[in-house]
């Protein structure tokens, strides 16, 4: 397991903007009222979408909003890696995928790169603007190899189109997130093979249809059972 | 004998997001056609649907769905609701096909929510998505709402089936894959697995019954329900029902998901992702996703990409995660990257997988950087074999098990590491 503690330099004190706490309202509706502790995860993450990581006094104002004990709210805080507990690039936040499918695609390759274009990893850049890490399989294997920058997939990477990603983001650029080799998703390189019958989509899937096998009186069994 | 999948069966068919994801385009494809009727057809219908199909979860365990979802009480009691739980924590390394359906084809997830909690009497629904997938959350939420509005779901909704779907989202732990870990971390705890029994369907989100399936079981329920449960199977093969989404990854020519029959040639799926990329041989593939045991080129060619067919050969369909290695690769290097992976993930409760995946890491890493022993392979073997069937749940297996298929298979790599520090490839 990965061993994670809070940082040294901690701000004196957090406040949630008016945004967050909306949002955070929102996502406590969506548990029955006792299980307000269910929050504390999408609430850790808006917190460090506002801040851009998560710190001490943060978590002491999330316990308090949910009635949980601080303990409770660090053990999550720390327990998951997606939360920053140390400030990050402010500009570009790169999370390079390292696990077996990336690495047998070159993901190796691209950290050399990262490194070269930011500095060894787990540490901010000199003017703050950017950081990089290796994360486990986020789960784009087939568009392997790929990292996550501010949130989103840039996929399909080589050592060329990741530095170019970077100068780009330093310039001021937003780069834009999906396949670096010109695939709109996880299809196959090239010219599909499959899903081309155009009777999928011309609206007759659409049609009302009768359902095989359907119980007969199916409509007055359902009744009787929602009414019972 | 499973054939080719012709468009008409498939169920997928905004795999690749070249139509519109939204409501609109997802009615066109036949998405919340004949829901109503579904529903008014009884949960004992549904659940037997799901049953004559053959259907398997998608997960990795393979479990009957039809047949878990029979553990869900009967009648809901003692105001205990029954709660639906999606796991759309997609983390197996090498697998990348839940995020495809949440993104292209939401719509056919939550169709599949509501057919489902009405055959287990739930009235809410909890998606839990990885964290990392912020695009696919967006687009999922936005889809939910287009639902709500249309009234296909929510409380009074033309289904006649009051239902709220809720997304809720991880911060990237691995191990909230485990269902009860899942449960854990909606609780908004550390997600640690529980012990079980009790299991989820007497005992589960908040204490109360609740069924947890993967993402693309729920997506292929419509399908099922409309088609008929036999359909379904006879797309695959017996006890192996239905085609499914295979991610392939690694060194093929074509990487990408395919959705084909289950019981189809390894062969063909291979030379569906455009043949090991050029100029290269096939060495080993892991068929099932990441925890899954590896095999060698020569006995995976003679397999056939189902549950049964790959248990066969020694290994798991899993997810259906299929990544590919050709003889460039050093296995050394490769399952010193997987250890790694367990040894970061693991959750920390039992001792043997806590300390276990850090040791196993730490004597590959080792033997990858010419300081082996020669005591390291038989060591290897038994540290893997202390955490395997010790621990709460399947993470100590999944850590294990390619210890002792790379071992088992390509013992000789490892050997030759040891002895002369360096690589054979």
């Amino acid at each position: 397991m990965s061993v994670r503690r809070l940082a040294k330099e901690q701000p004196a004190s957090f406040a949630f903007s008016a945004d967050t706490m909306a949002t955070a309202t929102w996502w406590i509706a969506k548990y029955p009222a006792e299980r307000r502790q269910s929050a504390v995860i999408p609430i850790l993450w808006l917190v460090q979408k506002q801040e851009g990581w998560v710190s001490e006094p943060a978590i002491r104002a999330i316990a308090e909003l949910l009635g949980m004990p601080v303990i409770r709210v660090l053990e999550v805080a720390t327990f998951y890696t997606m939360f920053q507990l140390e400030p990050v690039g402010k500009v570009a936040f790169v999370q390079l995928c390292g696990t077996t499918p990336c690495m047998l695609c070159g993901a190796n390759d691209l950290k050399t790169v990262l490194k070269e274009k930011i500095g060894p990893k787990n540490h901010l850049s000199a003017d703050g603007k950017f950081s990089w890490e290796e994360v486990e399989c986020l789960g784009a294997c087939s568009n392997a190899p790929m990292a996550a920058i501010n949130d989103y997939y840039y996929e399909d990477l080589t050592p060329e189109t990741l530095g170019q990603i970077l100068d780009d983001f330093a310039a001021g650029k937003s780069p834009k997130p999906g396949s670096y080799v010109g695939r709109g998703a996880s299809e196959p390189h090239g010219k599909i093979q499959t899903l081309l019958d155009p009777r999928l989509y011309d609206g007759s899937a659409a049609r009302k249809i009768k359902l095989p096998n359907a119980p007969e009186k199916a409509k007055k069994a359902g009744k009787a059972e929602t009414s019972a | 004998m499973v054939g080719i999948l012709e468009d008409k069966d498939r169920i997928f068919t905004n795999l690749y997001g070249l139509h519109d994801w939204g409501l609109e385009g997802a009615k066109t494809r036949g998405c919340w056609n004949a829901t109503k009727d579904m529903l008014d057809a009884g949960p004992a219908w549904i659940i037997d649907n799901i049953k004559n199909s053959g259907l398997r979860g998608r997960g990795g365990a393979g479990f009957g769905t039809g047949l878990k979802w029979s553990f869900m009480p009967k009648e809901v009691k003692d105001g205990r609701p029954h709660y639906l739980v999606v796991n759309a924590d997609e983390s197996e390394p090498g697998t990348c096909k839940d995020r495809e359906i949440m993104r292209h084809d939401p719509h056919l997830l939550i169709e599949g929510c509501l057919i489902a909690s009405r055959a287990m009497q739930a009235h809410a629904c909890y998606i839990y998505i990885r964290g990392e997938y912020v695009r696919e959350r967006e687009v999922l939420e936005a889809a939910i709402k287009q639902a709500y509005d249309a009234k296909l779901i929510g409380k009074n909704n033309v289904h006649g089936w009051d239902f709220d779907c809720y997304v809720h989202h991880g911060a990237g732990a691995y191990i909230c894959g485990e269902e009860t870990a899942l449960l854990e971390s909606i609780e908004g705890k550390k997600g640690q697995p529980r012990f079980k029994p009790p299991f989820p369907a007497s005992f589960g989100l908040y204490g109360k019954p609740t069924t947890i399936n993967n993402t693309e079981t729920l997506a292929s329920v419509p399908w099922i329900v409309q088609h008929g449960g036999q359909a379904f199977l006879e797309l695959g093969k017996p006890n192996n029902g239905g085609p499914k989404l295979f991610s392939v990854s690694g060194h093929v020519n074509k990487p990408g998901n395919y959705e084909v029959p289950l019981g189809m040639p390894f062969s063909e799926l291979l030379e569906m992702a455009g043949g090991v990329r050029n100029g290269h041989q096939l060495k080993a593939v892991i068929p099932g996703g990441s925890s899954a045991p590896v095999l060698p080129a020569d006995i995976v060619m003679d397999c056939t990409m189902d549950f049964d067919s790959i248990a066969k050969a020694g290994s798991m369909l899993g997810s259906g995660a299929v990544i590919v290695m050709d003889e460039t690769v050093c296995m050394v290097r490769a399952l010193e990257r997987l250890s790694y992976f367990y040894f970061e993930e693991s959750c920390g409760q039992c001792t043997p997988c806590r300390e276990g995946t850090g040791w196993m890491y730490r004597i590959i890493h080792r033997i990858e950087h010419g300081e082996g022993r020669p005591e390291d392979l038989e060591l290897l073997n038994s540290v893997a074999g202390k955490i395997g069937g010790h621990t709460i749940c399947a993470l100590g297996d999944a850590a294990a098990m390619p210890v002792q298929s790379f071992l088992k298979h390509f013992g000789d790599e490892f050997a030759y590491h040891v002895e002369h520090r360096k690589c054979m490839v």
